[in-house]
């Protein structure tokens, strides 16, 4: 084929498409915003109003908040596409699967985890959180959040041909959640209560850097044995 | 490339027919052999060999669920099969199936900008390939609202946005009206005549007008 784009000019082509069909269905992209929103803000309302208390759980009150919001959008990731055939159209496209799937990582991330990071100063405010931990709550969810998305894709390719794959999804990810949420929140904790935390962020770069160069193949390896 | 083009000129001289054996440059773009796909433990479709080359316009045919479908996604790459050869030449292939990969929430010209921009790039601008699928007076709306026809013109707009040699359709003409159908069979002419060829299932009673065809007829794996 002599006129066949590279890798690197599709990708950038499904971000740009990926990013329009967000804001077309800005109301849906919304959706694990607003649960995330909601959970938080319903916190102080059930375990009672004690600055103290909320303060002492806020770390994981957020990041378990955030990573519920993250897997209500997972099932989305992939579905329209492997829906309407367009999956099956990249997978014969000649372009490296993994490129595809990083790029729809990518938009992921952008609509459902950065809303997060930017949120997160407006979360920490609602529990309490100690001002001097904001900075390390932002970093862990900066850290974070791409992981979730990374992770998760793997569980949103392997269940895309499901008619009902949601809840298999949910039971999938969650336990790979854990190390992340425990870490996660163990790092905000120990600012709280001042002591060091760069051993706890240093984990998680190094998580991120993992899932970074394994999930994006995992996940093409996934589609394409969805696509059978 | 240079080769095709300069054989297109003598062909013009000549005159000879795009499916003579005389092509010059004449390529095997598939071939498979003794070609099967089981479903718990029965095959789909009788095993199929043939192989397509430059010029060719091959019709699969056959009843309802005889495999055509199956056959075509297998050519297409989507699915593996699980006996006999299967062997592609390196011209490119493109592939437009009953599942259309036009995108809901887009208008006709971001789907066939978003395609062209992913699949390679075509001298013909997208207005100019919106004007031959007959979709110039909705090519601002978005694909939702097109009715079942203009969506698959839509979809065969793609076919006109890569040089892939090798055509792979699925029943291109249903849903298809009148205009439709002359559409598809200019533009299929016409790449036969630039050297490409094309594989089309379908099911019998909408076929391309006035072409030269090998016809293909597929029996359902339990029939046997």
């Amino acid at each position: 084929m002599s006129h066949r784009t590279g890798a690197s000019k599709a990708f950038l082509a499904l971000v740009r498409r990926d990013l329009l069909l967000a804001f077309r269905r800005r109301s849906e992209m919304m959706q694990p915003l607003l649960f995330l929103l909601v959970v938080v803000s319903l916190f102080p309302l059930g375990v009672g109003p004690s600055p103290d208390l909320l303060g002492s759980i806020a770390p994981g009150v957020i990041w378990i908040a955030a990573l519920l919001a993250t897997v209500l959008s997972l099932d989305t990731l992939f579905r329209s596409d492997f829906e309407d055939g367009t999956l099956e159209q990249f997978a014969i496209s000649g372009h490296p699967v993994t490129v595809i799937a990083l790029a729809k990582i990518m938009v992921h991330w952008l609509v459902a985890g950065l809303p997060i990071v930017l949120l997160s100063p407006l979360l920490a405010l609602w529990m309490n959180l100690p001002m001097d931990a904001l900075d390390v709550l932002v970093i862990t969810l900066l850290l974070g959040t791409p992981v979730l998305s990374l992770v998760g894709s793997i569980g949103g390719a392997l269940t895309v041909s499901l008619k009902r794959g949601g809840q298999l999804l949910s039971l999938l990810v969650f336990p790979l959640y854990v190390p992340l949420l425990i870490i996660a929140a163990n790092a905000v904790s120990a600012a709280v209560a001042g002591l060091p935390y760069s051993g706890q962020l240093g984990l998680m770069g190094a998580g991120l850097i993992a899932a970074l160069t394994l999930a994006p193949f995992a996940t093409a390896a996934a589609l394409k044995l969805s696509l059978e | 490339m240079d080769q095709f083009r300069l054989h297109h000129g003598m062909d013009l001289l000549q005159a000879k027919p795009y499916h003579s054996p005389e092509f010059i440059n004449f390529k095997c773009m598939i071939s498979v052999s003794d070609l099967t796909l089981e479903r718990y433990f029965e095959p789909v479709f009788q095993p199929v060999s043939f192989s397509i080359s430059t010029g060719d316009l091959v019709l699969l045919t056959g009843d309802n669920g005889c495999g055509k479908t199956t056959l075509i996604r297998i050519l297409a790459g989507v699915l593996a099969p699980s006996e006999g050869r299967i062997e592609w030449g390196d011209d490119g292939m493109i592939y437009v199936g009953h599942m259309l990969a036009v995108k809901d929430d887009l208008t006709v010209t971001e789907n066939i900008n978003f395609m062209r921009q992913f699949l390679g790039h075509s001298e013909t601008s997208t207005a100019e390939i919106v004007e031959r699928v007959g979709l110039r007076r909705v090519c601002e709306q978005t694909a939702r609202t097109l009715s079942a026809g203009q969506r698959k013109r839509c979809a065969l707009a793609r076919l006109l946005l890569t040089d892939a040699k090798l055509w792979l359709l699925d029943e291109p003409y249903s849903n298809l009206d009148k205009h439709g159908m002359i559409m598809l069979d200019g533009i299929l002419e016409r790449h036969l005549r630039d050297g490409g060829a094309c594989a089309m299932a379908t099911h019998g009673s909408l076929r391309p007008e006035g072409f030269e065809y090998r016809e293909i007829g597929m029996v359902s794996g339990a029939a046997s």
